[in-house]
């Protein structure tokens, strides 16, 4: 019988194949370093673009005033405004999302029959997936109108208000608040799932109820996974752009429920197209401010987790 | 008379407020989703005809379609995937298989976890000055599919080695016991047993992808013309093109709401086919699943 040479044997080795494996592992070496690669990349370019107007305009006047006149004869830059509305909107957002989030992942992993969770699931599955483009429309239709007509309630007869027809902060921040809702629900269900039978199961038995028992034995032995909920979410409100530039009324403000307001996000966006020379530069400053926040966020997070992990092997 | 017996039920109204709230808010987050699914659609539905889908806009013939953007999607789409899925999954099998724990493996996962959590208005501001002007692709399709493949490389790495671990140990061992080299290993065995995961996480990528406006909006422009040549779909890559998200944002500023309805509906179809898909392969290859079915039929 002929002896076969065909390269797919897997029992020879010739040099060739050993070229083969090691080029495979180079690759895949690169590929894994992709990531590091790309983070750095980013880091640096936010640094570049952002960090020259800081210089130029002076940090105190970018981070601490409060006149945004980009395009004026004598252009001002102040982003605190901005800033504070990106702080207070995501608080806002995390006040209303969060309760109802938490809840709803209650519902769903202590309280609900098995068969209502199958149904229920999928259909809250559903929230993450839709653009945020697609919430953006909804708000400007449906909760700008409300919002108008809350704010001729409130300010009825007043002279000193600015009208701003239901775009504002408000608005924003239920847009936000609903857009937050995916996040927190399915990480704190998975942290409520997490928690071993036993637990209820004792708490139970001492004769606590089963709201008890949720809520002083489940929910607190979830809570590093919960936090990351939270996290998660103070992560996703901040970063969104385009579904709350809609809303916002998009002029610079201090953060009142009613005001119209810009956030960092929604800066960049708005006039992102038509600034140049420092403009642009500190629009890259408004990014940079973000990253920031952003980083802090990540650390948090990895802290959070870790300290999660270090409980769990208690 | 005894009061503490465990055998009377306490009446706790705290339980009941507690339980009400829990319903509420149940209750409130079915509405929303349920509500702006149902009011894209009652609105948008009427919008979507044969012409909507096939003409693009033009004042000189009086339409107002949307094929250029359809068009854009898919290309954004497919260029995208060509060059994030071979580098999540290599990322994924390094991690996986390679990779011996330390210094290296921590920094990969910390950044790739770091990639995950960026907006995607931060991918498209760096996209718009890397890409496109550093190395000079201006608007096109091709900036904002190399500035997506930053923003869905956390996914597709991710779901490939969550694939991976599910591939028991054994069908390494097996494979190496027998003098299979490693790369010969993983062609054959590790990859096609991971399959459908690393498709589950392709499929979410693509709804990530049709989603995604932020990170588009200064990266691959707003263009919206179909080609008109076989040349031309070629050079389109280089040319700026908006996604159906970027032109429903326009429609909206534009105040045409009618056509962002109906771009929206279009956006919401999409996503909903990508969550059943997901849905049917997640339940189909479930490798722990698979392995309960067979254990029930030996039975």
């Amino acid at each position: 019988m002929k002896q076969s040479t065909s390269s797919f044997s897997i029992v020879g080795s010739s040099k060739a194949k050993t070229l083969t494996e090691r080029i495979a592992a180079r690759i895949f070496l690169v590929c894994g370093v992709f990531a590091i690669l790309a983070v750095v990349l980013i880091t640096a370019y936010m640094i570049i673009q952002g960090a020259p107007a800081l210089g130029q305009v002076g940090i105190g006047e970018i981070l601490l005033g409060t006149v945004w006149k980009p395009t004026a004869a004598d252009p001002s830059f102040g982003i605190l405004y901005i800033i504070l509305t990106s702080i207070i909107g995501t608080a806002l957002a995390l006040v209303i999302g969060v309760p109802i989030g938490l809840f709803t992942a209650i519902f769903l992993s202590e309280v609900a029959p098995k068969r209502l969770v199958k149904i229920v699931k999928p259909i809250i599955e559903l929230l993450a997936g839709i653009p945020s483009v697609v919430y953006g429309l909804v708000g400007l239709l449906v909760l700008n109108p409300l919002m108008y007509k809350l704010e001729m309630a409130v300010f009825k007869g007043s002279t000193t208000h600015q009208w701003t027809g239901g775009a504002n902060l408000l608005c924003a921040v239920l847009v936000l608040a609903i857009m937050i809702l995916p996040t927190v629900i399915n990480i704190s269900q998975s942290a409520l799932e997490a928690v071993p039978r036993d637990y209820r199961m004792t708490s139970l038995a001492l004769g606590a109820t089963k709201i008890q028992t949720i809520f002083h034995v489940t929910l607190p032995a979830a809570k590093s996974g919960i936090a990351t909920a939270v996290v998660l979410g103070v992560g996703r409100a901040i970063g969104e752009a385009m579904a709350i530039t809609m809303v916002a009324g998009n002029s610079v403000n201090l953060p009142l429920p009613f005001n119209s307001v810009r956030f960092l996000t929604t800066a960049m966006v708005s006039e992102m197209s038509y600034s140049s020379g420092l403009h642009r530069k500190v629009l890259f400053t408004i990014g940079l401010v973000l990253f920031a926040f952003i980083m802090v966020i990540n650390l948090v997070l990895s802290r959070i987790m870790k300290k999660g992990a270090q409980d769990a092997d208690k | 008379m005894q009061t503490n017996s465990i055998y009377i039920k306490k009446k706790h109204p705290s339980d009941a407020v507690l339980t009400g709230l829990i319903y509420l808010c149940a209750l409130i987050s079915i509405f929303i989703v349920v509500g702006i699914i149902v009011y894209v659609f009652v609105r948008g539905v009427g919008q979507i005809d044969w012409t909507f889908l096939t003409t693009v806009k033009s004042s000189k013939n009086g339409t107002y379609g949307i094929a250029g953007n359809l068009l854009n999607t898919l290309y954004i789409i497919i260029i995208t995937l060509l060059i994030a899925t071979p580098l999540g999954v290599g990322a994924a099998i390094y991690l996986n298989e390679y990779a011996k724990p330390g210094r290296l493996v921590r920094a990969i996962e910390f950044t790739t976890e770091t990639l995950s959590g960026i907006p995607s208005i931060i991918f498209g501001m760096f996209g718009m000055v890397f890409f496109g002007t550093t190395l000079g692709l201006g608007y096109s399709i091709l900036t904002g599919a190399l500035t997506l493949t930053l923003l869905i490389l956390p996914l597709i790495t991710r779901n490939t080695q969550e694939a991976l671990r599910t591939v028991p140990d054994s069908y390494r061992s097996g494979a190496l016991g027998i003098g299979a080299t490693k790369w010969y290993m993983i062609r054959t065995i590790l990859l096609p047993s991971a399959m459908p995961g690393i498709i589950t996480g392709v499929i979410l990528a693509i709804g990530r992808i049709v989603g995604e406006s932020a990170a588009l909006i200064f990266t691959a422009g707003s263009g919206y013309f179909l080609p008109k040549s076989i040349g031309g779909a070629f050079s389109k890559i280089l040319e700026s093109g908006g996604t159906l998200t970027i032109e429903m944002y326009l429609r909206m500023t534009n105040a045409e709401y009618d056509a962002a309805f109906g771009i929206a509906v279009v956006l919401l179809v999409i996503v909903l086919f990508i969550n059943a898909l997901t849905k049917f392969l997640t339940k189909r290859f479930d490798v722990t699943r698979l392995d309960e079915r067979r254990k029930k039929k030996s039975k």
